[in-house]
């Protein structure tokens, strides 16, 4: 990735909003736990307390401190959502330009397995999975990026086959380029910008399916903090309390937006180029 | 002299397709009754309770068929499934079919509700919108619809029941207490904020694809040629780009489809709304595997379907496609281009 990409990406004012946004919301996932005021598990006030200067967000269904949990609950989202995500593209990319580079029948046995895993509603997969085997938190992630998988795979594929169709990459052939560097060198960067858009979707999804897979009860294994655990926990104190579900749910919203916008300006950005969508 | 009968051209495709959905489906089916059968929960032990003495849930085990090898017992799960017997629950004891019809109703018409709501409003927002392209409107809508798209489903969901449970709202009910004993009809406002907590999240991802189609078509040399040939404007709108806009919407909305089956789960399970989905969530809670099965069936069927109409209602509205002795849907990677690595292997 060479510094002149990052700073065309830059040009495009949305991207700049996706990152600023983005960095935020993982700066105060990050640093949070340093500043919550008390301990994520401590019962300090009346359940469901209504904010004083005290506790700006008020208490929870326990008592807890809703400013502090909502300071401790974001890493456990955020570091399982990127896994998640990085996992599917390592794996996903690797299995599809396996496919879209090798003999005919490797490549419909691969592309033949991400249509039939891709007519399941990956939602209900990761139900499935987390809910039989367990919620350990790398489970999970596992199961995520399973769901994620043969989404990246058709992605890398088409682009993969759409590039090498190109002259550039027939022009490297006719020199007598090794396949290795046509791959790393032809191929791979030219195949970067939508695999990063699809990694920047990706995020944002496995965000709304953690927080969605905490908020059913299948997810983070409560007392820990977690933004999606949150909204499912006070959602019967809704209306005595609504902080203790509007800030975890604005949270997780503001995260997804974030990813969402910067995968928007990097994809713009890329097609105002020229560059080929595929 | 009779003229011959000839078949038409995509029906050999047709019929390759649905072959190739059975096996999807199959495979699918094969995979889940493995996968939950040899998990660690044993059904005999979720019926009994963990007190029960050895004997008793070796005898169940042995009447439920359980102690058989696993492909007999998922060769007489299929074999009852085809002939319409899912089995019976392992919570209420009642038929797995007999649960799931009822259900599986409620689910369908919350769906079609939704794809009577979006499937209208992407076309005309996205028509609209790419004919005033780079409007100040079409800038806002971009916007808003980017902000839709990013908010996860269930966010949606809660916000509106949170919204409707506020004093001075309730003219819409925030969650569905149906009366199972009246039909849908006469429920309707139940259905209104689970209908359109789905239709917000499913709906950027049509609009979008609408007017970036619709762009496309307008740009094109054939209505840059019915321009000079001084067809008035509305005609080439609605005649000759609009058709071709509609194409790619087809496969948008089995995609959208597939994503709703999904989300529905998490909506049903916040308006707790009576369909597939609560029924998939009680069913996992209570470890009840027959009921799992069934809905995962259900649900796999469903998408298979939903699959297969949308391919070929897409072959059927391309002409080119739909008299090609051979078709070859883009949509599944297999363009005609033969990449360089290939040719050098014999085919040309």
């Amino acid at each position: 990735m060479s510094k002149t990409r990052i700073s065309r990406w830059l040009a495009e004012p949305q991207t700049r909003k996706g990152a600023l946004i983005t960095l935020l919301v993982i700066a105060v996932a990050l640093f949070g736990p340093l500043l919550a005021p008390h301990g994520s598990t401590d019962m300090v006030g009346p359940v469901y307390g209504a904010p004083t200067g005290w506790a700006l967000l008020g208490y929870d269904f326990l008592g807890h401190d809703v400013l502090s949990r909502l300071l401790s609950g974001g890493l456990s989202v955020l570091w399982m959502s990127v896994a998640a995500a990085s996992i599917a593209l390592a794996v996903g990319s690797t299995l599809g330009l396996l496919a879209g580079l090798s003999r005919r029948r490797l490549d419909q046995l691969i592309t033949w397995l991400a249509d039939v895993s891709l007519a399941f509603p990956d939602l209900i997969l990761v139900l499935l999975i987390v809910s039989m085997l367990g919620r350990a938190p790398w489970l999970i992630v596992l199961t995520v990026s399973i769901a994620f998988i043969p989404g990246v795979i058709r992605l890398a594929r088409a682009s993969a086959v759409a590039v090498a169709g190109q002259e550039f990459v027939e022009a490297a052939q006719m020199m007598g380029y090794s396949r290795r560097r046509i791959l790393f060198k032809e191929i791979l960067p030219n195949i970067l910008t939508p695999l990063l858009v699809h990694f920047g979707n990706m995020l944002t999804w496995g965000v709304g399916m953690l927080s969605g897979l905490s908020f059913l009860g299948y997810g983070v294994a409560p007392p820990t903090a977690d933004w999606g655990l949150m909204i499912n926990e006070n959602q019967a104190g809704l209306l005595v309390q609504p902080w203790a579900v509007l800030a975890p749910a604005v949270l997780i919203g503001v995260f997804a937006y974030g990813t969402n916008i910067l995968a928007e300006g990097i994809g713009r950005s890329s097609a105002r180029l020229g560059e080929k969508q595929p | 002299m009779s003229k011959p009968l000839r078949t038409p051209a995509w029906l050999s495709w047709f019929i390759g397709r649905l072959g190739y959905g059975l096996l999807t489906a199959w495979v699918i089916s094969l995979v889940v009754f493995i996968a939950t059968q040899a998990l660690p929960s044993d059904p005999a032990r979720v019926i009994l309770g963990p007190d029960a003495p050895l004997e008793s849930i070796l005898t169940l085990q042995h009447q439920l068929g359980l102690d058989q090898p696993i492909l007999r017992q998922y060769l007489r799960w299929l074999g009852s499934a085809l002939s319409g017997d899912l089995g019976v629950s392992l919570d209420s004891n009642a038929p797995v079919g007999s649960i799931l019809w009822g259900r599986f109703g409620y689910t369908l018409a919350l769906l079609a509700g939704v794809i009577a709501v979006v499937v209208p409003a992407a076309l005309g927002l996205g028509v609209y919108l790419a004919l005033r392209r780079d409007s100040h409107l079409d800038r806002w809508s971009l916007s808003l619809l980017i902000f839709l798209k990013a908010t996860p489903g269930f966010l949606l969901a809660i916000g509106l029941v949170l919204l409707f449970s506020m004093p001075h709202m309730d003219w819409l009910p925030a969650v569905s207490i149906l009366d199972p004993d009246q039909s849908l009809w006469r429920q309707l406002p139940f259905l209104v904020l689970p209908v359109l907590a789905l239709s917000l999240s499913a709906l950027p991802y049509l609009t979008r694809m609408v007017r970036a189609a619709m762009i496309d078509a307008l740009e094109s040399d054939y209505v840059i040629a019915a321009r000079l040939r001084g067809i008035p404007h509305w005609r080439i709108v609605w005649r000759h780009t609009l058709p071709n806009a509609l194409v790619p919407a087809i496969q948008g909305v089995a995609l959208t489809l597939r994503t709703l089956i999904g989300g529905a789960v998490l909506a049903e399970v916040i308006f707790s709304y009576p369909g597939i989905g609560t029924a998939l969530n009680a069913a996992i809670q209570m470890r009840d595997l027959p009921m799992i099965q069934a809905i995962v069936l259900v649900i796999t069927l469903a998408v298979v379907l939903i699959n297969l109409l949308a391919d070929l209602l897409t072959v059927l509205l391309t002409p080119k496609l739909r008299t090609a002795r051979r078709v070859t849907l883009i949509s599944r990677n297999r363009r005609g281009i033969t990449p360089w690595w290939r040719r050098s292997r014999g085919d040309a």
